[in-house]
């Protein structure tokens, strides 16, 4: 293979690990604030859905990110008021969430299924997109992409050195603490949810109008599981978070290439390889019992309520 | 602004002294009730009459014999997958990939079937049966091993195994498997006639699946309530820490649930292929492992309560496939309901240890200034 060719590989890695990135972001805010939502992909594929359906009939794709944020925000706010005001359980809850997502997504997108899109159109930038290897490695990306690694660098320096990260990371590792120090717990873990909800549905809202232009039932195909793991996988720091989705974007454009290149193997095992590839990396990770115990948030998927 | 404070509620939340148990038993029927309901107001919303709808939804698929068949068929597969599912979650662990360890059991059955179907005569459903469980609680192993022994997520593993178990039977039935005489189909021969588990009664299709769904309950009922081994996976979920003083080790209560999970769900899996199916195609189960979960909530995790919540599940893929011939509505409509059933349920369960106390304005105003 020439550099033409491994360019091609890394800025289609790209492209496939940004709804990761969006997704595993803002499950990684969720879960420092202590609450686990297992809803990921149902939320992604609500944000698909509604951001497909209002990219067509509005025609802007902004309205169209807008509207998936605001979607997946929606029923991130159920599973909250489910889970933080009624005190359910949240691996349930969370499993719920996913069901009745797929289930929304596909009951109300019907009439959208096979109509055409225009695709988020890549940036253009003057010289730098035309320099040769580094243009599109670099500089020819969708808008999107740019403002997920913005987004990674912010939260990673909200939670590290701001007040606002600071007061999310006490929530989520000793709530009891606290409350008692009069941090609102409640409040701060409906705002973890509700950014986790937004973020999941910019991550669908980027599959169904950039990396794939259209909309089909449960498209995502288990995307938000895999960014889930991607949490634990990045011991719930954002910037590893970060480059595990491109690890994983690589694996997914790899085995697409190996397929397209007729190796000899079907198609199917290499289809498989994301999955399998997420369960290497977690077993990798969670060996060592030391690096979850330092890393998960020590709350992390317990009630808690002020009142009781 | 005020902190969020559920005291200025005008209602508010009380933790019972007790766990009611009125609302132990009352709260799947209520939560039942709240999706009616929820189901009425939307398909009131696309303009459709209610009660039309819900003769279409609920009654006409029931109305004759060859309906109960096909609603008891289809309650086979979700009881025998959340009846394998419940252990595991009173156990605090959490096997969500039933779908894929039911696709692994129709394999390896449907395997059996087909190459040894003829051969074996009498044998060949024993025999299939035998290699449906065990491939269900092979796949079950791998999440097993790898909680037990690396900590690793089972809910994820289990999962991601889902999506693996699914593509294999795609290879198999594309590739190695395929019917060289079925016009190019991706699917396999027929199972021979001794292969195929006996119906019930003539003209239905439930078989006798639904039988060992029911003997299976019956088991569960005795694990659960009679043997040492039933009480240490409730302890071990109900208390960790009490559980692991008291020397229950953790490790055989992941190895059992999943265990457990895998082999009901590998029963499952070859009582559609050789059922109603016949054969192995890519598709065998249209989520029966994923709606078993919500089966085994709403069942309340108790044996006799899955195989109602597997019947009214199963009443409501009926009623969707009906909606979508007559109603014109999307078959996914039962999937939207099937949800909303999960979150009705779980708000409902709250007030088996909590209930709604009005509160005097004097008394929330004087709670909100302190």
């Amino acid at each position: 293979m020439n550099v033409a060719t491994w360019v091609a590989i890394a800025s289609s890695a790209v492209g496939a690990a940004t709804p990761l990135v969006y997704a595993a972001l803002g499950e990684l805010v969720t879960e420092r604030s202590g609450v686990l939502n297992l809803g990921v992909e149902g939320m992604m594929l609500v944000g698909a859905m509604s951001g497909f359906a209002m990219g067509v009939s509005s025609g802007s794709l902004w309205l169209a990110f807008l509207t998936a944020a605001g979607a997946g925000a929606l029923i991130a706010l159920l599973f909250g008021a489910l889970t933080l005001s009624l005190q359910t359980n949240q691996v349930a809850t969370g499993m719920a969430l996913t069901l009745f997502g797929v289930g929304l997504s596909a009951f109300a997108g019907r009439s959208f299924v096979g109509l055409p899109i225009a695709r988020v159109p890549p940036l253009h930038i003057p010289v730098l997109s035309d320099l040769p290897v580094l243009g599109p490695l670099l500089f020819r990306y969708d808008p999107l992409v740019y403002l997920s690694i913005v987004l990674c660098a912010l939260i990673a320096w909200l939670l590290q050195r701001a007040r606002a990260g600071l007061r999310l990371r006490a929530v989520g590792e000793a709530p009891a603490v606290a409350h008692s120090l009069g941090e609102p717990v409640t409040r701060i873990r409906y705002l973890a949810v509700l950014f986790g909800g937004a973020m999941s549905g910019i991550a669908g809202a980027y599959l169904s109008t950039a990396l794939t232009p259209m909309w089909v039932e449960g498209m995502s195909a288990g995307r938000g599981w895999i960014a889930l793991a991607l949490v634990v996988f990045g011991t719930w720091k954002p910037w590893r978070v970060l480059g595990g989705a491109y690890l994983f974007g690589t694996v997914t454009v790899l085995q697409l290439y190996a397929q397209g290149l007729g190796v000899h193997i079907p198609s199917e095992f290499l289809s498989m390889l994301p999955y399998a590839a997420t369960i290497v990396v977690l077993v990798v990770i969670c060996r060592n019992p030391r690096t979850i115990l330092l890393n998960q948030p020590a709350s992390l998927g317990r009630s808690f309520h002020p009142g009781f | 602004m005020q902190p969020f404070d559920p005291r200025s509620w005008a209602l508010r939340l009380e933790r019972r002294a007790q766990p009611s148990a009125t609302m132990r038993i009352a709260s799947s029927p209520l939560a039942a009730l709240a999706m009616l309901i929820t189901g009425f107001l939307v398909l009131g919303a696309l303009g459709k009459n209610a009660l039309a709808a819900f003769n279409v939804f609920f009654v006409e698929p029931v109305s004759s014999l060859y309906g109960i068949g096909e609603l008891l068929l289809k309650a086979t597969p979700l009881m025998l997958c959340a009846l394998g599912l419940a252990p595991g979650y009173r156990a605090n662990v959490w096997n969500i990939g039933a779908e894929g360890q039911l696709t692994i059991g129709a394999i390896a059955g449907g395997g059996v079937g087909l190459f040894y179907g003829t051969v074996l005569g009498a044998w060949a459903l024993p025999a299939m049966l035998t290699a449906a469980v065990l491939g269900g609680m092979a796949w079950a192993a791998i999440p097993a091993f790898l909680r037990s022994h690396f900590r690793t997520s089972e809910i994820f593993v289990s999962l991601m195994l889902v999506y693996i178990a699914q593509l294999f039977l795609s290879y198999l039935v594309h590739g190695p498997w395929r019917d060289p005489a079925g016009q190019n189909f991706p699917q396999t021969q027929s199972l021979p006639d001794n292969a195929l588990i006996p119906v019930l009664f003539e003209g239905a299709r439930v078989n006798l699946g639904f039988v060992f769904g029911l003997v299976l309950a019956a088991v569960s009922w005795w694990f659960g309530t009679v043997t040492a081994a039933g009480y240490r996976m409730r302890v071990g979920g109900l208390a960790p820490a009490a559980a692991a003083y008291a020397g229950i080790s953790q490790r055989a209560n992941i190895w059992l649930a999943m265990l457990i999970g895998g082999a009901t769900a590998g029963l499952a899996g070859i009582c559609e292929v050789a059922g109603p199916i016949g054969l192995l195609q890519p598709v065998i189960s249209p989520g029966y492992g994923y709606a078993a979960i919500i089966v085994a909530f709403v069942g309340r995790l108790h044996p006799l309560g899955i195989v109602l919540a597997s019947l009214l599940m199963s009443a409501l893929y009926l009623g969707g496939e009906s909606a979508q011939l007559e109603l014109q509505l999307p078959s996914s409509v039962s999937g939207l309901f099937q949800g909303a059933l999960l979150f009705f349920l779980l708000a409902a369960e709250l007030f088996i240890n909590f209930r709604l106390r009005r509160v005097r304005p004097a008394r929330a105003a004087v709670a909100r200034s302190a």
